[in-house]
């Protein structure tokens, strides 16, 4: 169970969290490991925006905003 | 090239004097630049590319960058020091093409402050490539990177491998050249987080928002009474006057240059090259532009839009854009042209021709809202409200439907958010002089055009023509003179010209604000045009344009319905 994680969507701001896996096409993918969003790394929610908006996440020393569906793929486990 | 956001643009102003527009956002370049330097005896050509993450393209203006890639003999590889890992990535696959690097590894003084700490010497010896510390924003490394550029080495070591290996072979880099220490949570990183969260972030978004606008419109209008119309009356008109004395008869001369003879000169209404001509642009907008120009460089430059962008992300998200939506419509406010441009950093077409289409119907240029400043002022805030008040609405509901209605998908909003930086004064200052400098290049040219041509078709009298055959419809419809189809008609060529046309048609109030309205919505200035023509295709193109018309004539009625009755 601790293989799979849980989605990123489920966790508190501020907690930090390890990234587990990622799922989603090759495209798809790319573009989140080019920002730092790979198997291993840290993770923290900054902010989430209200009415299902977008969530603010510092990865690998930087910041950026991406959408709840692309969170939700992202599975980690808390630290 | 490099990731975006790292300061390409900077380092490329610093190598060849050319001057471009760089701010603390990813996607400011969205297009390529040329520039020359020289190299002892040698011209050498630089190129400004768009910033991309990897060389498999996401958006158009990361085409635009990889499409500049080709022409390359030599990349300086720009790299933020600051997120060295994720940089490497694009630098590894430069390599693995074979192609001779040399990489500047920009905002060293950041990544110092950080506690990030890079061994220059080992990162050489394991790339094999030139990399020189830099600081563009200071002009710091700039010289030895120069130095460097004819060095720049391909890597024969770096074979092509699949993305797990690329980001294997960053680990092992990582681990050899990167020490970070731990860092303290700092000022900015808690104004930072006080912007980005909602419960605070929204308040200061609207505050922000409110002020940036009413600075505006304060130095503005304060520039405009206190010193470009006490020159323009005081010490022009005397001139003016003399010049007219001297020509001392009607004709077409007289008419061309000042306007009609015998006739009081009002620089507003006279139509001649030397009156309305140079008065519009430099005493009722350049001030504006200024203005504008100085505030939105201020908020590029901090690094705030991408936090306004994560924050109204979800209303874009209902008008089929995401959060980045609003980088094309703050630049369109200032001219629509460089807004146009902007859409490409949206990633789908559906996107792109929604966010397109909203900047022609209902975003107003700093020249157009300029005039609507000037014409509806003295009638009251109350006026100007309302034709604002009108395009936004326009705005949202337009957007609305086309989400609706226009086939594709829109993607979630992918945006990395910047650092705050101060932002130096020096720069802002620069950066709004090269706008004003391009307003005015591309302003003047136009109006005096648009005054001549105006004069050559009143003489001939084509425009008294086509008022007349539009009176009935301008009237019936919109509660309109006839002759406002002339100013229709000639906003085509400028906006700004065409409200001043409005002028001298003693319209009340409710009927300016109806035609300033129409103005804004009905079709876009050739300038923007040609660029949207260009972004777009002509298929969407002309999809844009009957939405545009068809959305004029109806909030046009609309207006006229409920302002001035039936």
């Amino acid at each position: 169970m601790d293989q799979l994680g849980i989605s990123l969507l489920n966790i508190p701001n501020n907690k930090k969290a390890r990234i587990v896996s990622v799922d989603g096409g090759t495209g798809f993918l790319r573009k989140l490991q080019v920002m730092g969003i790979r198997k291993d790394q840290e993770i923290k929610i900054v902010s989430k925006q209200p009415f299902r908006g977008p969530l603010t996440i510092e990865v690998s020393g930087s910041q950026l905003t991406l959408g709840r569906g692309m969170a939700k793929k992202i599975m980690v486990e808390v630290i | 090239m490099g990731n975006p956001n790292v300061g390409k643009s900077v380092v490329f102003s610093r190598l060849t004097g050319a001057n471009v527009i760089a701010s603390n956002y990813p996607g400011t370049t969205v297009d390529f630049s040329k520039g020359k330097m020289r190299l002892n005896t040698e011209h050498l050509e630089i190129i400004d590319a768009p910033g991309t993450y990897s060389l498999t393209p996401t958006n158009k203006a990361e085409e635009v960058a990889l499409k500049m890639l080709n022409e390359a003999d030599i990349v300086i590889n720009v790299v933020n020091a600051t997120n060295l890992e994720r940089n490497l990535y694009l630098t590894l696959e430069l390599l693995e093409k074979n192609i001779p690097v040399v990489i500047a590894l920009n905002i060293w003084d950041e990544a110092h402050h950080l506690g990030i700490k890079i061994n220059i010497k080992e990162l050489k010896k394991i790339l094999e490539i030139p990399v020189v510390p830099t600081v563009a924003l200071t002009g710091e490394g700039i010289k030895e990177l120069v130095g460097q550029i004819k060095n720049a080495k391909t890597n024969e070591k770096i074979k092509k491998t699949s993305e797990e290996g690329r980001w294997i072979e960053i680990g092992s880099i990582i681990k050899k050249v990167e020490n970070v220490e731990h860092r303290h949570h700092s000022i900015k990183d808690i104004i930072s987080d006080l912007t980005i969260k909602p419960i605070t972030g929204l308040p200061i978004a609207v505050g922000i928002i409110f002020f940036s606008f009413w600075i505006v419109r304060f130095i503005g209008e304060n520039l405009i009474s206190y010193i470009f119309d006490p020159i323009f009356y005081n010490l022009y008109l005397p001139l003016i006057e003399n010049l007219s004395e001297w020509i001392g008869q009607p004709g077409l001369i007289h008419t061309l240059l000042i306007g009609e003879y015998g006739k009081e000169i009002v620089f507003e209404e006279s139509l001649g090259m030397f009156t309305t001509g140079l008065y519009v642009p430099i005493a009722m907008v350049m001030p504006y532009i200024f203005s504008f120009y100085l505030i939105l460089s201020i908020l590029e430059d901090t690094g705030y839009m991408p936090r306004l962008a994560t924050l109204v992300d979800n209303i874009f998200h209902k008008l089929g854009m995401h959060g980045h939506g609003i980088v094309p419509m703050f630049l369109g406010l200032g001219c629509n042209v460089p807004g146009a441009l902007s859409t490409r950093t949206l990633e789908t077409r559906k996107q792109r021709f929604i966010s397109a289409t909203l900047l022609a119907i209902s975003v107003p240029c700093m020249a157009q809202t300029a005039m609507v400043f000037g014409i509806l002022g003295p009638h009251g805030l109350y006026y100007i409200g309302l034709v604002f008040l009108t395009l936004a609405i326009l705005y949202i509901i337009m957007g609305i439907i086309m989400n609706k209605f226009i086939k594709g998908e829109s993607p979630e909003i992918f945006l990395e958010i910047p650092p705050y930086r101060r932002p130096s004064f020096k720069t802002i200052i620069k950066k709004t002089g090269m706008r004003l400098r391009w307003f005015l290049r591309e302003a003047i040219p136009y109006l005096f055009s648009g005054v001549v041509i105006i004069n050559i078709l009143y003489h001939i009298g084509f425009l008294g023509w086509l008022g007349n055959i539009f009176s009935p419809l301008m009237y019936g419809i919109f509660g309109l003179p006839g002759d406002a189809s002339i100013a229709m008609a000639v906003g085509f060529l400028r906006k700004d010209l065409a409200v001043g046309m409005l002028i001298p048609l003693g319209m009340n109030p409710l009927q300016l604000v109806i035609a300033a309205t129409m103005l804004t919505v009905y079709f876009p200035c050739v300038a923007t045009f040609v660029v949207l023509l260009k972004e777009l295709g002509i298929k969407d193109m002309i999809k844009s344009v009957i939405i545009m018309i068809g959305t004029a004539v109806i909030v046009g009625f609309t207006l006229r319905t409920i302002l001035l009755g039936f």
